[in-house]
């Protein structure tokens, strides 16, 4: 599905720390979570994921440390750090938050709609 | 036996075409080589997956080239992740306005215009029959010749709304009254203070002035931390420059029997200085990528060498047993010392990569700031001593404000550096150290230009 570029950036942010909060994981393996996670609905470009994987490290939320893949390879694997999880309730929060709103106002939206369309019992 | 013959051919293609990834990657400036390492083992992964699913070593590679992503969006992402670090948030903060070349020739004419200006308002004064260096007054407004000029450009060059330059221009006036309401007494300490702060407070203005409305943030904050550094590199150079320049003209002119030097010293110099401050400036944010290329090389130059400087000159004061003399010139001297050194240790941490673990270069920085911190502590116990002993003089008591000032934030730097390199802080966490910490400068040199004319009886 086309997802406006925006929203995914806006998400990307919680996405990846609550993969990590799950275990440390490397930038291929993290993009195979998002999708297996929303059904394959989620695609992001895959180059996009590393300047978000940089920037948080930056900001220290995770830490990168160069391991080998299974194959031998030069792999860098990311961990959450404790910055990190505190970002990541915050960012729970607010979702949580933008998510009950979006619920509340679709529950009204969507309540005249059926009502509206169902044949209505004529009664005279 | 075609099969396999085939099979090792298309393998090895598979690498080339790796290897022709890769240098399309490398090629731009943005992505780094440990970038590429990293996007080349998620090309890798995705090959080998899509290579199970059934596909074609080759088809299996151009799906997973395609997934990543056209090279110019990414590399412009990395590039806007890598900005802060390389120092190339200048470059790329006007995000998505294009300039044209009709805007660069109207900004270098604006820029000419405006050095021009200061350069020949440093010359209204003699029509008065004032001297540059004889008349302290002049001195006392040296910085309102140039300062709103330069904070002129920014509020051109950053649109800034009626509301901030008002309060800029209101800034300057209230500069204007403190530098001139005052009735010094002649060669008073006071006087050679507010030469020397005003310019300190005022620096403030034109920093609110080239964030452009952005001066709450702290990320606009650090970007005029560098431009000031970077300036400070660009006039120096500048200074060279012109300093060969004088040589020549002086020398050339000799040759045919004139004498250039009042020419030289009553225009060429003054004039020069004043308009380099708005030609500096206009490069720093022009040419930005060759500065950026630079400060990192002097860093890597200027650490080790201050680090032994500052080393020797501890181990030779314990081992003579002189105490520091505090005299202005000295004092003023130490304070520049511990400015430079916060400086290093600024440019060093923004051009480092966090990839890179602890090297030499870094213990040296933590030996010159540890060596720095020492030396100052001296210098402070000097100057206590001097005032319990001898009282308050406003020399005394403005180079003590500053060494606490400037010792409370390099010892905090010290403390966030070395959690940074022990992987426990951020850069991030320093950064805002050093922008939240920055008006504390301004404020103590208003302090001294507005209160200590009056507290010293203008002595």
């Amino acid at each position: 599905m086309d997802i406006n570029k925006d929203l995914v950036a806006a998400s990307a942010t919680p996405l990846v720390l609550a993969i990590l909060s799950e275990g440390d994981s490397y930038g291929y393996a993290i993009l195979k979570r998002v999708s297996e996670l929303s059904g394959g609905q989620l695609q992001w470009t895959d180059g996009m994921l590393y300047p978000v994987l940089h920037r948080l490290e930056r900001q220290g939320s995770i830490k990168g440390k160069w391991g080998t893949s299974e194959t031998g390879r030069k792999r860098k694997y990311y961990h959450l750090t404790s910055p990190g999880r505190a970002q990541l309730a915050e960012q729970r929060q607010h979702w949580q938050m933008v998510d009950s709103a979006l619920r509340n106002i679709w529950r009204t939206l969507s309540l005249p709609a059926p009502s509206a369309l169902s044949p209505r019992p004529f009664h005279g | 036996m075609a099969e396999p013959a085939k099979e090792l051919g298309s393998s090895e293609s598979l690498e080339e075409q790796v290897e022709q990834w890769r240098s399309y990657l490398r090629r731009r400036s943005a992505i780094r080589p440990v970038d590429v390492e990293e996007l080349e083992d998620h090309l890798r992964g995705e090959v080998s997956t899509l290579r199970t699913a059934g596909l074609s070593e080759n088809e299996a590679f151009l799906v997973a080239v395609k997934r990543m992503g056209a090279l110019d969006a990414i590399s412009n992402e990395f590039a806007r992740e890598h900005s802060e670090r390389l120092w190339k948030q200048l470059v790329m903060s006007p995000a998505g306005t294009v300039r044209t070349g009709a805007d660069q020739q109207t900004e270098t004419i604006i820029v000419l215009v405006l050095a021009a200006l200061a350069a020949l308002a440093v010359k209204i004064p003699s029509l008065f029959g004032l001297q540059w260096g004889r008349d302290m007054a002049l001195s006392r407004n040296a910085s309102l010749f140039v300062l709103p000029i330069l904070t002129g450009y920014f509020v051109w060059k950053r649109g800034l709304s009626r509301g901030i330059w008002m309060r800029l221009a209101l800034g300057f006036g209230g500069a204007f009254v403190f530098a001139n309401v005052y009735r010094f007494e002649a060669g008073s300490d006071t006087e050679a203070l507010t030469v020397l702060h005003l310019p300190i407070a005022l620096w403030l203005l034109v920093g609110v002035a080239y964030t452009g409305g952005r001066w709450g943030e702290s990320a606009g904050r650090m970007d005029f931390v560098r431009f000031s550094g970077e300036l400070f590199i660009y006039y120096a150079l500048i200074a060279l420059g012109g300093g060969v320049l004088v040589g020549f003209t002086v020398g050339m002119f000799q040759a045919i029997g004139i004498d250039a030097q009042p020419l030289v010293q009553n225009w060429l110099v003054p004039c020069g200085m004043a308009g380099a401050v708005i030609v500096g400036s206009w490069l720093v944010e022009a040419k930005q990528s060759v500065i950026e290329n630079m400060a990192p090389v002097l860093t890597r130059i200027f650490t080790p060498l201050f680090a032994f400087t500052l080393l020797a000159f501890l181990g030779t004061m314990l081992w003579t047993g002189h105490g520091i003399d505090i005299e202005r010139n000295a004092l003023i001297a130490f304070d520049l010392l511990l400015v430079l050194v916060l400086g290093l240790l600024l440019y060093s941490i923004s051009a480092r990569d966090p990839e890179t673990r602890p090297s030499a270069l870094d213990l040296l920085l933590v030996l010159l700031l540890v060596s720095a911190l020492i030396a100052d502590a001296f210098a402070l116990a000097a100057i206590a001593a001097r005032i319990s002993e001898f009282g308050f003089t406003p020399n005394r008591v403005a180079a003590l404000g500053e060494n606490v000032i400037l010792l409370v934030n390099l010892g905090w730097s010290t403390v966030l550096y070395l959690r940074f390199l022990s992987g426990r802080g951020s850069f991030t966490g320093l950064e805002r150290w050093q922008t939240t910490y920055l008006p504390a400068y301004a404020l103590w040199a208003a302090v001294v230009v507005i209160g200590f004319p009056p507290l010293f009886r203008f002595h």
